[in-house]
């Protein structure tokens, strides 16, 4: 899916097989795929539990917005969500 | 806002004696027994006089204590987890507990039925071995009937939604058919393709000249997998792992013993490597008599490789420590005699020229036609030949 045009209405979500949860060992957010584990940095795992395949990246960004107090996300957002499609973290359903 | 990643097994160790972070990755080696019998296994070669297997209750034990202790990744290995008939709760706590449950498996046994018992238990992925991409290949290095068997198994894995993650381990009788494993990869629908070269314990170190490949095989092979990525994109992804021998630097091997990885092997030791009981004078405990907090941080066999004061030069010195850890401490041991010496791998190590030996051996242009001939025939992993052949605890 990775070569699709992300827009700010995609809808991305975590990729098959893969699964992100929160560990309080580690305290961070981790995604766990077949024989591999990534410990994602705090606002990579701000992105990825939002990206539940029914929000759309507009929402993702607003939300993430207002949860930080924060503006201007939106290339930010759009950049890590390309990043995690080429790696096969997220996938966006046609 | 910065959003990278981090890979958290990146930390270099602290100096002095370190006090490890939790063991992220539990492997389960629930049984010895297995219907293959594959020439370049790693199991150890006198499995078969080891202990009684754990019961259910001490498994499910071990999975409540590891995963307080923060152990995330589980993989449930063995021999053939299959063969025990309590691999379905064995699931279900460890997916209730919040593992992410990895089945690494021959496929021998994996019934439809059980398969769906496993989905619903709450596994979420299966590693499924091939030997090699054709029926009589296949079936020769495993030394059992079990390629149509397998490729059922496959269609399987497909039709209950799980991503499909093939094993092919290669060797100098197989890497040959890189492109036709890859072609049968591809036919299955396979998501991921682990073409991994042999590792030499156990079983492999015992028919290594046998199955060690030559430099021109290795690079023959590299070059159809890369051309093959080329051709499929991302549609399946293929992980080639590189073998040791031919590389001027060693793996960094589990990060280092003791630092994310813990293994428990079917009587219950626990070892911070899978192949790490054949280390001497390390006695590792038992999960029957210790709890797995008091044997992650506590026992002397889990911190005497932690850190780097046990190592020797070159290592104890080299910038490159906190990158591999000097290695492979079985290699070193297989290789050297001592566990404390630098991996021969790398070419800084007083002993590479055991391993350069070793390759050249390899490369001799009648080396194929000598084998051929059977002058030294392979050993396959058995229970019979792991009593006969190995029946005193030889540690390899």
């Amino acid at each position: 899916m990775s070569d699709m045009a992300i827009e700010a209405n995609s809808r991305p979500g975590i990729e098959r097989g893969y699964r992100l949860q929160w560990e309080p060992a580690q305290n961070a957010h981790v995604l766990l795929y077949p024989e591999g584990m990534i410990k994602l940095n705090g606002s990579a795992g701000e992105i990825m539990k939002r990206c539940d395949g029914a929000t759309t990246i507009a929402d993702i960004t607003a939300d993430l917005e207002r949860a930080f107090a924060t503006t201007n996300l939106s290339a930010d957002v759009l950049r890590f969500v390309h990043m995690a499609l080429e790696k096969k973290w997220l996938q966006i359903r046609p | 806002m910065a959003a990278n990643p981090s890979l958290n097994d990146s930390a270099p160790p602290r100096p002095g004696p370190p006090r490890p972070g939790p063991p992220l990755w539990l492997l389960l080696e629930l049984t010895y027994r297995c219907p293959l019998h594959c020439a370049f296994c790693y199991n150890p070669t006198d499995f078969a006089g080891t202990g009684a297997e754990l019961a259910t209750e001490d498994w499910l034990r071990v999975l409540r204590e590891a995963r307080a202790l923060g152990a995330v990744q589980l993989g449930l290995s063995g021999g053939e987890p299959l063969t025990r008939d309590d691999l379905e709760p064995i699931v279900e706590e460890a997916h209730r507990l919040g593992f992410y449950i990895n089945l690494i498996t021959s496929g021998v046994g994996l019934s439809e039925a059980r398969l769906g018992a496993l989905k619903q238990a709450g596994l979420d992925h299966i590693q499924l071995s091939f030997q090699d991409s054709s029926k009589q290949m296949n079936d020769f290095l495993s030394s059992t009937r079990t390629f149509e068997l397998k490729s059922k198994v496959a269609a399987l894995i497909k039709q209950y939604d799980y991503p499909m993650v093939l094993n092919v381990v290669l060797h100098r009788l197989n890497i040959d058919h890189v492109e036709e494993i890859l072609e049968m990869a591809l036919r299955f629908g396979a998501d991921y393709v682990e073409l991994a070269n042999t590792q030499y314990y156990g079983w492999a170190w015992h028919n290594r000249e046998q199955l060690l490949p030559s430099r021109d095989q290795v690079e023959r092979a590299e070059r159809t997998m890369q051309r093959f990525r080329e051709r499929v994109g991302k549609q399946m992804q293929i992980f080639f792992v590189v073998p040791d021998y031919f590389e001027s630097r060693p793996k960094p091997c589990m990060k280092g013993l003791g630092s994310i990885f813990l293994t428990i092997s079917p009587d219950g030791t626990a070892l911070p490597c899978h192949a790490a009981r054949m280390l001497p004078g390390l006695d590792f405990p038992n999960v029957r008599s210790a709890s797995i907090e008091e044997i992650w941080y506590r026992t002397e066999s889990f911190n005497h490789f932690r850190g780097d004061a046990w190592m020797k030069e070159p290592c104890r010195s080299c910038p490159e420590k906190t990158r591999d850890f000097g290695g492979c401490r079985c290699q070193a041991y297989l290789m050297t005699g001592d566990a404390a010496n630098a991996d021969p791998v790398c070419d800084l190590s007083p002993h590479h020229h055991l391993v350069t030996a070793a390759v050249a051996r390899a490369d001799r242009p009648d080396a194929a036609a000598q084998l051929d001939a059977g002058e030294k025939p392979l050993v396959f992993r058995s229970e019979r030949n792991s009593s006969t052949l190995f029946p005193k605890r030889d540690g390899i």
